[in-house]
C-alpha cells in the first residue's frame, strides 16, 4: 500500500513539473501583465488580440509552417526513392548509403548546420530559402528512411514480380504495387519530418536568409537576448495556442490508432 | 545493345547523389576549413578566398584555457544532465511499464505530451518559471538553472527507450529469481539492470550529444554564464567571422562523436541511429 502510494506521488509529482512552466505560460495568457511573475488586476483575452494584430508573429507562424511542410513532402519523396533504391541495391552499396544515411542523426546538429552553410556558399547561392530547405531535408529524411525500411522488409516479394510478369511496366508496378504497401511507413516518417522541421532552431538559423523568421528563432530572439521575461507578451496566447492544438491532435492521433487496434483484434 | 530499362535499384542513384552532395560533401568541407586559413598568397582558391593548408587552426583552440574550460563545461553539463535524467526516468518508466492504470499508454502519452511544443517555446517557459520563482535573477544559480532546462527538455528523450525496454521485461525472470531466493536488491542488480542496459545505452545516446552541443538551453537559460562547445562554433561563425577556427571545432567534435557512435556500437546490436524520434509516432 505504502509503495504504492509512494510510486503514484513520483509520477503525479514529475508531471507537475513537467507540466508547470507551460501552465504558468497558459495561466499568463490570460493576464494583462507585461512580466511572468506579477499578477495585473487586468484579465482577459486581450494578449490573444495583440497576438493576432502582430503581424510579425503571424508571419512568422505562416513560415513556420509551411516550410516544415515543403521541406517534410520533399524528405518524404527523398526518403522513400533512397529507402527502395537502397533495399533492391547490392549489399555492398546498400551498406554504404545506409551509414551515410545514419550521419546526419548521429552528427551534432550544429556541425550538420555549418556543413550545409558552407556548402551553399560554396555553390554561390549564400543564406536563401534554397540553403533553409536543404537544411530541413537533411535533417528529416533519414527519419523517413527509417521509417520505409520496415515496411519494404515486411512485404512480399512476390507481390512485385507477380505485377511484372502480368505484364506491368517497372514504373507501375512500382506505383501500383510497392508505394501502397509502403504508405503507412512514408506517411508516419511524413509526420516525424513536419515534428522535427517545426522544432528545429540551429540548423535554420544558421541556413536561413536574414530578413526570415521562424517561431523557434523568434522566440529564441525574444527570449534569450530579451533580458530577463519576453519583450513580446503575446507569445504567451501563441504558447497556449500551440498547446492546445497539440494536445488535440496527439488526442485525435490516439484514440485513432486505438480504434484501429480494436478492430485488428475483433478480427 | 541492352537497352537501359528501369528497375527499383536505379532510385539509388539520385538518393547517392543527393547524399553525396549534401551530406558527405559538407562535411569533407569541413576538414578542408578546418586545415586552412586566409593567406592572401595561398595558392588554393576556396570559394573565391586564397587560402593555405595549416594546423593553426587546432593548436589555437587547444592552446587557449578558456577553451579547455568550455570543453569541460559542455561535458560537465551533459554528464550531469544525463544521469539526473537517468536517474528520474528509471524508476518513472518502471512504474509506467508496471502500471493498470497505464492501459494502451495513456499515462505515457502524458510524458511525451510536452515533446509536441515547440524546444525553444519549451525552454522559454522554464525561463518564466524560474523567474517568477526567483531562480534566475542570481548569477550563482546559472549553471543549476541550465542543467533544470536541460533535464526538462530532454526527460521524455530518456522515458521512451527504458519504458520500451521494460515493458517487454519478462517477469518470470524476475519471479525465478525470487524463487531462487535472491533479494530484491540483488535481483535488480543482477537481473533487472542488465536487462535493461539497452535502454540505458539509446537514452544516453539521445540525451549526451545535444546536451553537449545545443545552446539554446544554455543560452536561454545560463543569463550569459554557461557557455558550451556548440555556442563558440556558433560564434566563430555569426560574430567572429572566422570559418576555419569554427571548422576546426567542429571537427574535434566530429572526431569525438564518431569515437562515440562506435564504442556504443559495440553495446548494442541494434542498428544504432534509430535512437532520436524512435518510438514517438
Amino acid at each position: 500500500m505504502v509503495k504504492k502510494l509512494f510510486s503514484g506521488g513520483y509520477v503525479i509529482l514529475i508531471l507537475l513539473i513537467l507540466y508547470a512552466p507551460i501552465m504558468l505560460l497558459v495561466a499568463y495568457s490570460f493576464n494583462m501583465s507585461r512580466e511572468i511573475g506579477i499578477w495585473s488586476d487586468e484579465w482577459g483575452f486581450s494578449l490573444y488580440g495583440e497576438l493576432i494584430r502582430n503581424e510579425d508573429i503571424m508571419m512568422t507562424v505562416a513560415n513556420t509552417f509551411i516550410l516544415a511542410i515543403v521541406s517534410s513532402v520533399l524528405s518524404s519523396v527523398l526518403g522513400t526513392i533512397g529507402a527502395i533504391g537502397m533495399f533492391y541495391s547490392k549489399q555492398r552499396a546498400r551498406k554504404a548509403l545506409n551509414g551515410i544515411t545514419q550521419i546526419p542523426i548521429i552528427n551534432a546538429e550544429i556541425v550538420t548546420a555549418i556543413s550545409i552553410a558552407l556548402v551553399c556558399t560554396m555553390f554561390a547561392f549564400g543564406r536563401s530559402y534554397a540553403s533553409l530547405l536543404i537544411g530541413h531535408v537533411v535533417l528529416t529524411f533519414p527519419f523517413v528512411v527509417l521509417s520505409v525500411m520496415p515496411k519494404l522488409k515486411q512485404m512480399d516479394n512476390n507481390l512485385y514480380e507477380a505485377a511484372l510478369d502480368l505484364g506491368a511496366t517497372p514504373t507501375k508496378a512500382l506505383f501500383t504495387v510497392i508505394i501502397p504497401e509502403i504508405l503507412p511507413g512514408i506517411l508516419s516518417g511524413f509526420l516525424l519530418a513536419i515534428n522535427l522541421s517545426l522544432d528545429d532552431y540551429i540548423i535554420t538559423t544558421f541556413t536561413k536568409p536574414a530578413t526570415f523568421d521562424t517561431i523557434s528563432t523568434y522566440v529564441f530572439d525574444a527570449y534569450a537576448r530579451g533580458g530577463k521575461s519576453s519583450s513580446v507578451p503575446a507569445l504567451r496566447a501563441l504558447s497556449t495556442i500551440i498547446f492546445i492544438f497539440m494536445i488535440l491532435f496527439v488526442v485525435i492521433r490516439y484514440v485513432i490508432s486505438n480504434r484501429k487496434a480494436a478492430k485488428k483484434e475483433r478480427k | 545493345m541492352k537497352t537501359l530499362r528501369f528497375s527499383r535499384k536505379h532510385l539509388g542513384i539520385p538518393y547517392a547523389l543527393f547524399l553525396a552532395l549534401f551530406v558527405v560533401f559538407p562535411l569533407l568541407l569541413i576538414i578542408l576549413y578546418a586545415f586552412t586559413k586566409v593567406d592572401p598568397n595561398g595558392y588554393i582558391t576556396l570559394s573565391g578566398v586564397k587560402v593555405s593548408i595549416t594546423f593553426e587552426n587546432f593548436i589555437e583552440f587547444f592552446s587557449k584555457s578558456s577553451n579547455i574550460r568550455v570543453l569541460f563545461i559542455s561535458f560537465g553539463l551533459a554528464i550531469v544532465t544525463t544521469a539526473l535524467c537517468l536517474v528520474i526516468s528509471y524508476p518513472l518508466a518502471y512504474i509506467l511499464a508496471k502500471s493498470k492504470l497505464n492501459k494502451n499508454g495513456v499515462l505515457l502519452l502524458l510524458f511525451i505530451l510536452p515533446m509536441w511544443i515547440n524546444f525553444v517555446l519549451r525552454t522559454a517557459a522554464m525561463k518564466e518559471l524560474l523567474f517568477a520563482i526567483g531562480m534566475y535573477s542570481t548569477n550563482r544559480l546559472s549553471f543549476v538553472n541550465t542543467v533544470i532546462g536541460m533535464v526538462y527538455d530532454y526527460l521524455p528523450f530518456t522515458i521512451m527507450p527504458l519504458y520500451t525496454v521494460m515493458i517487454k521485461l519478462d517477469k518470470s525472470l524476475i519471479e525465478a529469481s525470487a524463487d531462487l531466493g535472491a533479494k530484491p536488491a540483488s535481483t535488480f542488480l543482477r537481473v533487472t539492470l542488465p536487462l535493461t542496459v539497452p535502454g540505458i545505452v539509446s537514452a544516453v545516446t539521445m540525451v549526451l550529444l545535444p546536451t553537449t552541443t545545443s545552446y539554446v538551453v544554455s543560452d536561454t537559460l545560463g543569463n550569459g554564464n554557461v557557455t558550451i562547445i556548440g555556442k563558440v562554433i556558433e560564434s566563430q561563425f555569426s560574430t567572429v567571422f572566422n570559418w576555419h577556427a569554427g571548422s576546426a571545432i567542429a571537427m574535434v567534435l566530429l572526431v569525438i562523436i564518431f569515437i562515440t557512435m562506435w564504442v556504443t556500437n559495440k553495446f548494442t546490436d541494434d542498428d544504432g541511429g534509430s535512437a532520436r524520434g524512435n518510438g514517438l509516432w
